[in-house]
């Protein structure tokens, strides 16, 4: 019996037509999914009543993956194969990442995205953010009962194309269909926006796990705007962690621990920063596999010296992102928290002397971005009301532009334009004669290509003679409503034109995605394994009858040798036969097949002498 | 013969309504459409149209058009949870068969 939901008017869906959609958040710590469930957006728990799903996968030597609280509960006993936090190495290069040293992992040393040695084999981020997003997609379908019409998922404000196309990818290998990817704080303002109604200027204040970003944002008559986006997609929750942890070793004295003391005192850390949330001091103990003992108290004063810094490190983007929007702390009418980090009760007094104002806490910060992805999700499924037909405006969070002589960017798409988006520019050529260009489209806000994030390289050839200068060559930007982007460059007078859609040098080729999602469909190849084997079996079989019905008939065509060898292939087929290996299979098949050519063609000699024997030619002839 | 909510389901939709900011009340009907001929409606309701019946349940207003109430006259709607999910469900006693996702039925 399927339990139905209360549609808007005239929205009632026809017979197993629901579309049914969700938001996921993918965090750094912590995912979850929500949907709109008769008209309220609701976080979806899992059976024990669970809403968060703590973004961790552990992969087990027995070939076991678990996700959320079970792979938790492996991290201090088996921390190389337990990946926390995997978010931070979505489209990242090893020197991309902040504390490699000090993580437990065993990273592969290759180039293009961080990959990690595990009990299973190496996994890539993408591999690792896919079965997270595998859990969730299980999770929902449960409780929705039937299958997902699509997502959407929420990325960091800051994340550059190759961090969103990692997260398309993921979404694609665990099977959901990506309805779009959504800035985090827009999201968070969706639901903030709707639930409450008002209008004005909004700050997003997210600081999540892993990850700080501010948003300013103009809510009017339901249209929601992003005016300025900024951020660091290396700061977040853990670094407070990471700052207790290393004041724990300092105080006790520790020398270089081991990765499972590492792992429990990275976890002793956490659960004091939580406990200051509501206390004013927190105990941290802990037993050393060397046999120390860790008996410390912090206190908020010293935590909030520790961390002090990266308080301040947080409003420097903040007073960025404002003055990019050409605004100033007092014309923000409210400041929406986002993220578990924000509890801390020194980044809502930071957070609220810079402002002017208490920040606004009335949704719970771990789910407001996955209830208002749900919002999003629900409306561009089709499940639309009368009325809500607001549109949501987003933005480019780093500047798009292309090389030019002496490595410098020129920017083509300036950041903070409104997407989707098309812009244009008129190039020439550097030498007389030059017949192709090489295009090299970066992304940054920094003067100089190295310092900027290298996207993708093109060339446009066919260029013709002419003197340097002359040529014009039109490069158009042009980025879609999921921030990624694709390039053109066309020679005006020929019209010859190269194209790219930006492949990020960190995401997945097509081909690879497409090898894993191969692999995913493991019944399906063992299955053609099987009938390829099937196939081989009954090809011998009928290879052993046609040999011995020949041995019985002409067995005097051979010579006693040959008549072993041909008894030796014939017994070594009927012996590997019935196993599974097909290679062997073949192998004696052809062995087989070689050791009765000779006799085969006796006795073809034999019948043609047989048919002719006692006839004149002249018979042959007619 | 009139249509009815449980009171868990009564609960369940007041709540909705509230959240939802709007509503006169909930309409309930029928579509032919579906794989056993008919199938539910269950909506918000905005504005009531002159022709439909209304019911008075625990506080609530339930619409219903004059040609869908045959088909459910007498329909308790209840508020289940099964798992994971859950849900508003019918419990009609007109209905002769319905196919295995309950979504439709035939009288």
């Amino acid at each position: 019996m399927a339990l139905l939901q209360l549609s808007e008017p005239g929205q009632s869906a026809a017979p197993h037509e629901h579309r049914l959609a969700v938001g996921i958040d993918l965090g750094t710590t912590n995912s979850l999914v929500a949907t709109v469930r008769s008209g309220i957006s609701v976080v979806l728990s899992d059976e024990l009543g669970r809403p968060l799903l703590p973004s961790v996968v552990h992969y087990a030597a027995e070939g076991v993956v678990d996700v959320g609280y079970e792979a938790q509960a492996r991290q201090s006993i088996d921390p190389r194969n337990t990946v926390v936090s995997v978010k931070r190495f979505m489209g990242r290069g090893r020197a991309d990442i902040a504390h490699i040293e000090s993580m437990p992992y065993d990273f592969e040393d290759s180039p293009g995205m961080v990959k990690l040695r595990t009990a299973q084999g190496v996994k890539s981020p993408v591999e690792i953010s896919a079965d997270i997003l595998k859990n969730l997609r299980t999770r929902a379908e449960a409780a929705l009962g039937g299958q997902l019409t699509g997502a959407v998922i929420t990325v960091p404000a800051y994340f550059d194309d190759a961090q969103r196309q990692a997260t398309k990818d993921a979404a694609r290998l665990a099977g959901i269909n990506v309805l779009r990817l959504l800035n985090e704080p827009t999201a968070a303002a969706i639901a903030y926006g709707l639930d409450n109604g008002a209008e004005g200027i909004y700050a997003v204040y997210d600081l999540g796990g892993g990850t700080f970003d501010i948003s300013i944002l103009k809510l009017s008559k339901g249209v929601f705007q992003v005016l300025a986006t900024g951020g660091d997609s290396a700061l977040g929750g853990d670094d407070f962690d990471h700052r207790v942890f290393c004041w724990v070793i300092e105080q006790a004295k520790l020398s270089p621990v081991s990765p499972h003391d590492a792992r429990l005192l990275q976890t002793r850390a956490r659960e004091a920063k939580e406990h200051l949330t509501q206390h004013g001091e927190a105990p941290i103990t802990a037993k050393l596999s060397t046999g120390e003992f860790v008996d410390l108290t912090l206190t908020s004063e010293i935590f909030n010296e520790i961390s002090k810094t990266l308080v301040q490190k947080t409003l420097g983007p903040t007073r960025k992102a404002l003055r990019d929007a050409g605004l100033s702390p007092a014309d923000v009418k409210g400041v929406v928290m986002v993220g578990g980090a924000t509890r801390m009760p020194q980044i809502q007094k930071a957070v609220g002397e810079y402002f002017g104002q208490e920040p606004l806490n009335n949704l719970d910060p771990d789910k407001v971005v996955a209830l208002g992805a749900a919002i999003q999700a629900n409306l561009l499924a089709g499940n639309r009301a009368a009325g809500d037909d607001w549109l949501l405006l987003d933005v480019i969070p780093l500047s798009l532009g292309i090389e030019t002589m002496g490595g410098l960017t020129e920017k083509i798409i300036p950041r903070n334009s409104t997407i989707p988006v098309a812009r244009a520019q008129e190039f020439t050529t550097f030498k007389d004669g030059q017949a192709a260009m090489a295009l090299h489209v970066v992304q940054g806000e920094r003067e100089l290509v190295s310092d900027c994030r290298s996207l993708a390289r093109f060339e446009l050839r066919g260029i013709p003679p002419m003197v340097a200068g002359a040529a014009r060559i039109r490069v158009t930007f042009q980025v879609d409503a999921d921030g990624l982007l694709s390039v053109t460059a066309r020679e005006q007078t020929t019209g010859h034109e190269a194209r790219i859609e930006v492949k990020p040098s960190y995401g997945l080729t097509d081909d690879e995605v497409a090898a894993m999602l191969k692999d995913g469909f493991s019944h399906a190849s063992d299955d053609a394994f099987r009938r390829a084997l099937r196939e081989a079996q009954v090809e011998a079989q009928r290879l052993i009858e046609a040999v011995q019905s020949a041995l019985k008939e002409d067995a005097q065509l051979l010579s006693t040798l040959e008549r072993a060898h041909v008894d030796a292939c014939l017994g070594k087929l009927q012996a590997v036969m019935m196993g599974d290996n097909r290679r062997a299979i073949d192998d004696a098949m052809d062995n087989l097949n070689k050791a009765t050519a000779e006799f085969a063609a006796r006795r073809m000699n034999q019948s043609v002498q047989r048919a002719l024997a006692g006839k004149k030619v002249s018979e042959l002839e007619s | 013969m009139a249509v009815t909510l449980t009171e868990s389901a009564a609960k369940h939709v007041s709540n909705f309504i509230a959240k939802r900011g709007k509503g006169i009340g909930i309409r309930l009907g029928v579509k032919t459409s579906g794989c056993s001929g008919m199938a539910y409606k269950l909506e918000f309701a905005d504005v009531a149209e002159p022709e439909d019946v209304v019911f008075d349940t625990h506080g609530l207003k339930v619409l219903v058009d004059p040609r869908s109430l045959p088909y459910i006259d007498g329909t308790e709607l209840d508020y289940a949870k099964e798992g994971l999910n859950e849900g508003f469900k019918f419990n009609n006693p007109n209905i002769k068969d319905q196919c295995g996702c309950g979504e439709s039925f035939t009288v």
